[in-house]
């Protein structure tokens, strides 16, 4: 058994395949980008060792503080929009007749692509067309926002259609973990007399920390390199209001061809989603896990 | 209610208030439920009503009045003059080839790491969760660079191999549940009635791991089906462009043409609705099992 179970040749044809394939596309791509983050590089020519020069440059570049600022907003706006679906997620488990059909339908913009996505939301924002004009039109509001034009409103604009895609998504998840607490805890604490707040606050969310901490990594660090849906709709703009990090990486890479300096965010993007995952986790962890069950 | 009812006395006749009280709460949480319900659909909606007027009826009716003559025409008129019918059958052969590839190796993989004796085989799986954690654009600019010199760009499998890798480490972390919970007990009468590895894995493994197995694919279906940034980076004549970014540079030609913009729109994601529509249970299930998705 165990000399037919460690044979090396079957080891090595089962594992190398997809172990050569995340290194060459994922591992030795990000060494890469750090690497011609030292470089002066227009991506076709030959490369200039520059040493630290493009990333001095980056620390001193407000266009990029800008966007890392509006990334972190994202990040801050995600993080605290985790509490309202936590909320919907307790009420959902609650005995509601229908939540499996409703969390069904509150998942279905996730399936849908960003481009769609943001395909649909510009027009639903369009100044003069758009359903949301519409609708503020024949509620008697003159002259509405052309919402994705006004520098200060750009960004709030592109937030509402990124938590309607995802809302579904964090809702499902904590709807699951919510699920699986075992019901006699619940039910224990009802006979001993706690109302349904006192369950909700010192039973079931302690029960499903893991779970919380996860989808705040989750939507921190997906937040901080945010792209799509800003990419397809604003494209960064008016005038940089709503350039994220990650777009603004794209831009100096593969519009003014810069590569080594658009290298040089792209490893800085992947330093402070690493550092994110780190700190949130120290953060968050707890000395002692909590096993009710 | 139930801890009432175990006590003795019937609720209702004990706490009238308290029962006004419950009912009255019940209907606020219904109301709020389906107010973000109705959230979350009414813009599709819109999307499919304006999909079937003319600008006409898009700037002069009611946003969610259903035209008299619904314009199908949008439709076919959509279908017909771009190449959104190539860019569907890219995005429906380059998922379909990704995804079987992909939960093929991650089967492999987490076959070799669950079940067989060797050395590293941590190491190795905590490769593939550390992958879990890179931003994908952090890797862009050397994989352009790559491609480009093995001549790969504006080639289907730069696409492929970029979908396959990085959804790897989500398919084997959901596997590795799965695989921890089959029982050995099957596997080891195989072996000792000299079954070799591959017939085990093929013949046997594999197919208990099926309902796993949907539940990857379909997961993997949904993330190469909606993929944007490498197609748009790495490809670039339309022979080769998927759904997402042909929708993307189709509606560029058509800004002023509502309907053909929401036809397109629908196109490219009915696909994934009725899929969604058959297999609910499962997508649910597998994209709250495949949560770390990075």
């Amino acid at each position: 058994m165990d000399k037919v179970m460690s044979n090396k040749w079957v080891i090595a044809l089962y594992v190398m395949p997809s172990l050569l394939l995340i290194m060459g596309i994922i591992y030795i791509p990000i060494v890469l980008t750090g690497y011609y983050g030292l470089n002066e590089w227009n991506g076709i020519g030959s490369m200039t060792f520059v040493g630290l020069d493009n990333y001095r440059h980056l620390l001193k570049d407000t266009a990029f503080w800008q966007s890392a600022g509006h990334s972190l907003l994202l990040a801050l706006f995600s993080g605290i929009s985790l509490i309202g679906y936590l909320g919907i997620a307790l009420v959902l488990s609650g005995r509601i007749k229908g939540a499996n059909l409703l969390r069904k339908i509150y998942l279905i913009p996730m399936l849908l692509s960003s481009v769609a996505i943001a395909q649909l939301w510009l027009k639903i924002y369009h100044p003069t067309n758009g359903v949301l004009n519409s609708l503020l039109t024949s509620l008697g509001v003159e002259n509405p926002p052309s919402w994705l034009a006004e520098p200060s409103l750009v960004l709030t604009a592109l937030f509402i259609p990124i938590v309607w895609q995802y809302a579904g998504f964090y809702i499902l998840i904590y709807y699951a973990a919510l699920k699986n607490i075992p019901e006699s805890l619940m039910e224990a604490a009802r006979i001993d007399g706690a109302n349904p707040w006192q369950i909700a606050v010192r039973i079931r969310l302690p029960l499903m920390s893991e779970v919380i901490k996860v989808t705040v990594v989750l939507s921190v660090v997906g937040s901080l390199k945010y792209f799509d849906l800003i990419y397809v709709m604003t494209d960064g703009g008016p005038n940089g209001a709503s350039e994220v990090m990650a777009s603004y990486m794209y831009k100096q890479a593969f519009r003014s061809f810069d590569f080594g300096y658009g290298s040089a965010a792209g490893f800085f993007l992947l330093l402070i989603c690493l550092v994110a995952t780190y700190l949130i986790r120290k953060a968050t962890a707890s000395k002692e896990t909590i096993q009710y069950s | 209610m139930r801890t009432e009812a175990v006590i003795g006395a019937p609720p209702g006749r004990q706490y009238p208030g308290r029962l006004l009280l419950h009912k009255f709460g019940y209907t606020v949480m219904y109301i709020a439920l389906a107010a973000v319900a109705l959230v979350q659909i009414l813009p599709l909606v819109w999307l499919l009503i304006f999909s079937l007027k003319n600008n006409q009826e898009v700037f002069g009716m009611a946003p969610f009045a259903i035209p008299a003559h619904p314009h199908w025409s949008n439709y076919v008129t959509v279908w017909s003059s771009g190449n959104i019918g190539r860019y569907f059958v890219n995005s429906v052969w380059i998922t379909a080839v990704s995804l079987v590839c992909t939960v093929l190796l991650a089967s492999f993989v987490t076959f070799a790491v669950t079940r067989m004796k060797w050395k590293g085989s941590s190491l190795v799986l905590g490769l593939f969760m550390v992958g879990l954690m890179i931003p994908v654009h952090s890797t862009l600019i050397p994989l352009f660079s790559m491609f480009n010199k093995l001549h790969l760009t504006d080639n289907p499998l730069s696409i492929i191999l970029s979908y396959v890798a990085f959804n790897l480490p989500t398919t084997i972390m959901i596997l590795l549940g799965f695989y921890y919970a089959l029982p050995k007990e099957v596997e080891e009468a195989a072996i000792i009635d000299g079954c070799s590895v591959n017939i085990l894995f093929f013949r046997i493994v594999l197919p208990m791991t099926s309902s796993v197995l949907a539940t990857t694919a379909i997961i993997n279906m949904i993330y190469n089906w909606n993929e944007f940034i490498f197609v748009n980076t790495f490809i670039s004549s339309d022979k080769y462009k998927t759904l997402t970014v042909g929708v993307q540079n189709f509606i560029g030609q058509y800004t002023t043409d509502w309907g053909a913009i929401g036809a397109t729109l629908v196109i490219s994601i009915l696909p994934i609705l009725l899929v969604f529509v058959v297999m609910s249970e499962r997508i649910v299930e597998g994209i709250a099992a495949g949560s770390v998705k990075g």
